[in-house]
């Protein structure tokens, strides 16, 4: 917080709200009964409706409706019982109906909150406005001829959730934060796969600045083709900058919509390459305006997965974790999942400790999912426990892990093949003690002036044992000894 | 004043259907009427041109006076609707109540690229071909 | 023989078929004749003579084996406003050039499913805006009538006047339209034959090339009410994939006509009886609420008094939804492209240069009143409207079971007989407009010829789903009208 954008004339503050655009989970179009598959051969995913072809009528899938009360109630937000599918009439090439079926002023879903996580564990809320229902555009390809486009509607029609934030954030982070977590909650609902590359999720950014203590908005940017997390803050960090330059410099914003150039890092306007739009909304007279049934709405809500937020308090409370960590593992379904497996037969503590400091390392390392890690989270447990029973170390155990990461093999099997149980017997440690006692005088004289020096004995022992004597028993033996010595 | 030129515009329509019985053909009687009332060229030519473009009609330039006319004289025929007290009045969104069916889940239609492009002007390699869309 | 077979009814060739008096094939080949000996009245923008024959054959086999459908082996024709699929589907514009569908529209899918046979596809105004059909890029429609000793061409009346035209010449014995505004009763009555525009959603809308869609819905000429009846029962039914499309049976219309209307109560709204209504008309309504009378009917005079905004309304919601259903028309992925010398310019100079005065006009009107600031004004105040139009008629249906009114303000009129003024021509549909603003069922039925020997039809308007009451009034009249009238040179 307290993020500021310092001026010669001052400190401004930025105002950001963001659109972002959720492919929708589902086997066939908002309309048409087309495959919404990925990266199929141009054309070959397109029913004569998304085609626009003459006399070609939409009906509505329901799946696309209940994915969107779904993420309603997953936001926390009002679910509308009628809603209305209206058309946005402009005319483009990957546009075949000539308009876009959208809602405008009646959307599925209306007010809600989605709350971001800050890294200090405390949370802030963002504002939802609205989520409404409305179709993919077609896809121009430019760059293979010269003087033509050529055009795939395959996505033509796909079911997107626009979903409208309030412009309630105010740094760069926070813009990412909320992205996270919104992933994060349509991944737990199920309703968007939140893949960034494969454009299931876009995000437009609304960005504003003002001086720090207005009340009052600036004039706003809409910030187009936002495409990945990384570019959300670099996007607008831009673009606050370049408008406190310019209004430093006694030049006024100008409302427009920019796109990001994410070779270049930079915004650019588009003006002049798209024309003053009127978009001609109204009621499309093919379709019937949507009722949903209270018993619809409650049959989902029933249905509805432990949410991040949800999971998150539970973790604290349960197992005692702090906030970060808690966060950290309900990011993702698949990782809480894992967690809990572990913690079910093993100390939660410990258990998240491995998971969010040693697991998450290596997964990244190796560039895998959870879901495929090659330590089981029953390893992991039985894990914990070796060291928990003074089997192993918990330096041994670093090392056991990583084998288990190699090889996938379970902690006792490698502990046993590879000899690493702790030496818990103190009759194996004496003569090791006593060698070292009477080998080095010197250190002994010096132990007399200062007895923290038995910590070097200590050292020499485990050194010698290659880690698998228990600490507290040579702590223990190396004090009797010492001690002995008078 | 509204009220009159919606009353004019009524009576102008009987007078039309006395007019039509036998000689059908609807001469027109009815510019005239507009130019009383003076609601000739709620459009101008600019307007005309305006909406040509969010249209993507082309007009050639010396048609635009004459069309600007013409649908001046269509829109103050439709202006009597404002005599109409609509305050309390939902707009109708549906002509009949009928149960509106939403379809199942299940792919069911595409597959079928050789007749999507089938009627296509122009198409290459699965694509359809289109002028060049200037970035 | 040739020509008495196409003087049979609908239903009369069905028994005839089922006697085997005759062959599917025999009907279609007598049919197509008269096609041909008709093809001055441009009533087709395409003949699909060879599959009316493929298809006569296929009947013909089904016949003989004992199947067969409500219309098997009956030539009908189909308004080139349903996609068929192979065969080229105009809406007589220029901008569908060479569109020829790669699916069928479910109404003329039902219709061969239940055996009929395919003449061709018939003349239209250009994407059925019009009333007289003479905005067709295939050029105009001649009705087949003509003023008892005058030659000038008069209208068939439109936008379904093509269809309306094949049935009256006695080229096909029955025939799809579309009425959006009164397409179809308007031009029925102008001609002398049936029509009848069912309730909105009675239809599949699906595969029907869409002027106003919440308006369109598809129906049924022929020359007698029974055949409208047993017509329509083919092309009717719910249709998942049209959202509008109503999922209720269809009632067995033609078998229970009965034309009774004992004790039915039918009211003449009192602002159709506009001041100046040519006397003619006027008393040929009269006629036709004293024939209900005579049959035990009760006439009682009721009000709709929005019905002076039917028309004003009508002409922002239809072109209003046009401007937007016709947008698909844009060069890039079927029918006319004019390449410009960029993408902006091939849209302006394809859709300039595609579309018809009429259509273009519509567009613009319809673009116009949904833009940024005049949405309000035009558009919502017209749906507003709409809803007390269609109150009216929902409160005198607390008081009546069919309403009675005359189908045009007038008889057919001249080809190229001046018509410059796009709203006097709007006046047309005075009398159809407001029921098709509520979706309700109207029937236009001959019922009398004017002065100048021309026809003239009484509309019959009806409560939702109630087609069977405005089948049976339409039955009263249409048995006691006993309209025998042949157009001119169609005696013999």
């Amino acid at each position: 917080m307290g993020y500021t954008i310092k001026g010669a004339t001052g400190d401004w503050e930025i105002v950001v709200g963001l659109e972002v655009h959720a492919q929708v989970m589902s086997s066939s179009k908002l309309f048409s009964g087309a495959s919404t598959r990925y990266g199929g051969a141009p054309n070959s995913q397109v029913s004569t409706v998304d085609a626009g072809m003459p006399g070609m009528l939409p009906v509505v899938n329901e799946r696309c409706i209940e994915q969107a009360v779904r993420t309603g109630l997953g936001l926390k937000a009002q679910i509308n019982r009628l809603s209305v599918f209206e058309r946005k009439n402009y005319f483009y090439p990957d546009l075949p109906q000539g308009y876009q079926i959208s809602q405008y002023e009646h959307p599925i879903v209306g007010k809600g909150v989605l709350v971001i996580d800050m890294p200090d564990g405390s949370t802030r809320e963002i504002g939802i406005t609205r989520l409404h229902l409305e179709q993919d555009a077609g896809k121009s390809v430019h760059d293979q001829r010269d003087d033509e486009t050529l055009i795939d509607l395959n996505r033509s029609g796909v079911a997107l959730m626009e979903i409208v934030s309030e412009p309630d954030i105010r740094t760069p982070d926070e813009a990412v934060l909320y992205m996270r977590k919104l992933r994060s909650i349509l991944r737990y609902l199920g309703t968007c796969d939140g893949n960034m590359e494969e454009g299931s999720l876009r995000c437009d950014a609304n960005v504003s600045v003002r001086r720090v203590g207005d009340t009052a908005f600036g004039t706003r940017c809409e910030i187009k083709n936002v495409n990945s997390m990384r570019f959300v803050a670099r996007a607008i960090e831009y673009e606050a900058r370049r408008q406190v330059e310019l209004l430093e410099n006694g030049e006024k914003v100008v409302q427009e919509t920019r796109l990001f150039d994410s070779a270049r890092g930079e915004t650019r306007s588009m003006r002049g390459k798209e024309e003053a739009h009127d978009y001609r909304y109204f009621p499309d007279p093919d379709l019937l305006p949507l009722e949903l049934e209270e018993h619809f709405i409650e049959r989902i809500r029933a249905d509805l997965p432990e949410l991040p937020d949800e999971k998150k308090a539970r973790f604290i409370e349960a197992y005692g974790l702090s906030a970060y960590d808690a966060g950290v593992l309900v990011a993702e379904r698949a990782t809480a999942a894992y967690f809990e497996e572990v913690a079910s037969s093993s100390d939660a503590k410990l258990a998240a400790n491995w998971v969010v400091n040693e697991l998450f390392g290596l997964l990244a390392k190796a560039g895998v999912g959870i879901e495929e890690s090659p330590v089981s989270a029953a390893n992991l447990a039985a894990l914990i426990r070796l060291i928990g029973d003074g089997t192993i170390s918990g330096r041994i155990a670093k090392d056991v892990f990583a084998i288990m990461f190699e090889t996938g093999e379970a902690p006792a099997k490698i502990v046993e093949e590879r000899g690493l149980k702790q030496v818990t017997d103190s009759s194996s440690i004496e003569p090791i003690v006593d060698q070292l006692i009477a080998d080095n005088p010197g250190q002994v004289e010096t132990w007399r002036k200062n007895p923290k020096v038995s910590g070097w004995f200590v050292g020499q022992v485990m050194k010698a044992t290659g880690g698998k004597a228990n600490p507290g028993m040579v702590n223990e033996v190396v004090a009797r000894k010492l001690a002995a010595l008078g | 004043m509204r009220a009159h030129a919606v009353h004019f515009g009524w009576l102008r329509l009987s007078r039309h259907l006395a007019e039509c019985s036998f000689r059908p053909g609807f001469s027109g009687l009815l510019r005239p009427v507009f130019n009383i009332q003076g609601i000739v060229m709620s459009l101008d030519k600019a307007t005309v041109a305006r909406i040509a473009t969010l249209a993507r009609i082309e007009v050639p330039e010396d048609q635009l006076e004459p069309l600007a006319r013409e649908l001046s004289g269509i829109l103050g025929w439709i202006e009597q609707l404002g005599e109409v007290d609509t305050s309390a009045v939902e707009p109708m969104r549906s002509v009949m109540d009928i149960r509106q069916d939403w379809r199942p889940d299940t792919v069911d239609a595409g597959d079928c690229q050789a007749d999507i492009l089938r009627n296509a002007p122009k198409a290459h390699d699965g694509f359809f071909v289109v002028p060049k869309v200037v970035e | 023989m040739t020509s008495d077979l196409t003087r049979l009814t609908l239903k009369a060739a069905r028994d005839g078929l089922a006697r085997k008096d005759f062959s599917a094939g025999e009907l279609t080949r007598a049919h197509l004749a008269a096609m041909e000996k008709a093809r001055g009245l441009n009533a087709f923008i395409t003949e699909t003579p060879e599959k009316a024959l493929s298809m006569a054959e296929a009947a013909d086999r089904r016949l003989a084996d004992g199947a067969g459908g409500l219309l098997e082996g009956l030539p009908v024709a189909i308004k080139d406003l349903f996609c068929t699929e192979g065969v080229a589907t105009t809406a007589a514009s220029h901008i569908l050039d060479g569109f020829v569908p790669p699916y069928e529209s479910t109404v003329t899918r039902k219709l061969w499913e239940q055996g009929a046979v395919c003449l061709g596809k018939t003349n239209l105004d250009e994407f059925a805006m019009g009333s007289a059909n003479i905005t067709s890029h295939h050029g105009p429609v001649k009705s087949p009538w003509t003023q008892p000793g005058d030659t000038a061409d008069l209208v068939p009346g439109g936008s379904s006047g093509g269809s309306a035209a094949a049935v009256a010449a006695r080229v096909a014995l029955a025939a799809t339209g579309t009425d959006t505004g009164g397409s179809i009763r308007q031009p029925a009555s102008f001609c002398g034959i049936a029509g009848i525009k069912p309730t909105y959603g009675r239809c599949s809308r699906w595969g029907t090339v869409a002027f106003a869609s919440s308006l369109d819905q598809a129906g049924a000429f022929a020359r007698t009410v029974e055949d409208c009846a047993l017509f329509l029962q083919a092309m009717a039914g719910h249709d998942p994939k049209d959202s509008t499309s109503a999922d209720l049976a269809v009632p067995d219309w033609s078998g229970r006509l009965s034309g009774r209307v004992k004790g039915l109560r039918i009211g003449l709204p009192k602002e159709y009886r506009v001041e100046g209504m040519p006397s003619e008309i006027e008393r040929l309504w009269q006629q036709g609420a004293d024939w209900l009378k005579a049959e035990g009917a009760e006439v009682v005079e009721i009000s709709l008094p929005h019905t002076k905004y039917a028309l004003p309304t009508y002409y922002i919601i239809a072109p209003a939804e046009a401007s937007s259903n016709l947008a698909r028309y844009d060069g890039m992925r079927f029918g006319l492209r004019v390449e410009g010398k960029n993408l902006a310019e091939t849209y302006m100079k394809t859709r300039g240069l595609g579309f018809g005065d009429e259509v273009r006009r519509r567009i613009l009107i319809g673009t116009y009143v949904l833009s940024a600031g005049y949405y309000d004004a035009y558009y919502l105040k017209a749906q507003k409207v709409r809803r007390r139009i269609a109150e009216d008629f929902t409160a005198a249906f607390k008081e009546v079971d069919a309403i009675l009114t005359p189908t045009a303000p007038s008889a057919a009129f001249r080809i190229g007989e001046k018509m410059d003024d796009p709203v006097a021509m709007y006046l047309n549909d005075v009398f159809t407009v407001p029921s098709s603003l509520a979706g309700l069922p109207g029937m236009s039925v001959p019922a009398g010829l004017s002065a100048d020997g021309l026809p003239l039809g009484l509309q019959v308007i009806g409560r939702a789903w109630d087609e069977q009451t405005v089948l049976d009034v339409s039955r009263a009249i249409e048995d006691a009208a006993g309209f025998a009238t042949l157009p001119y040179g169609l005696e013999a």
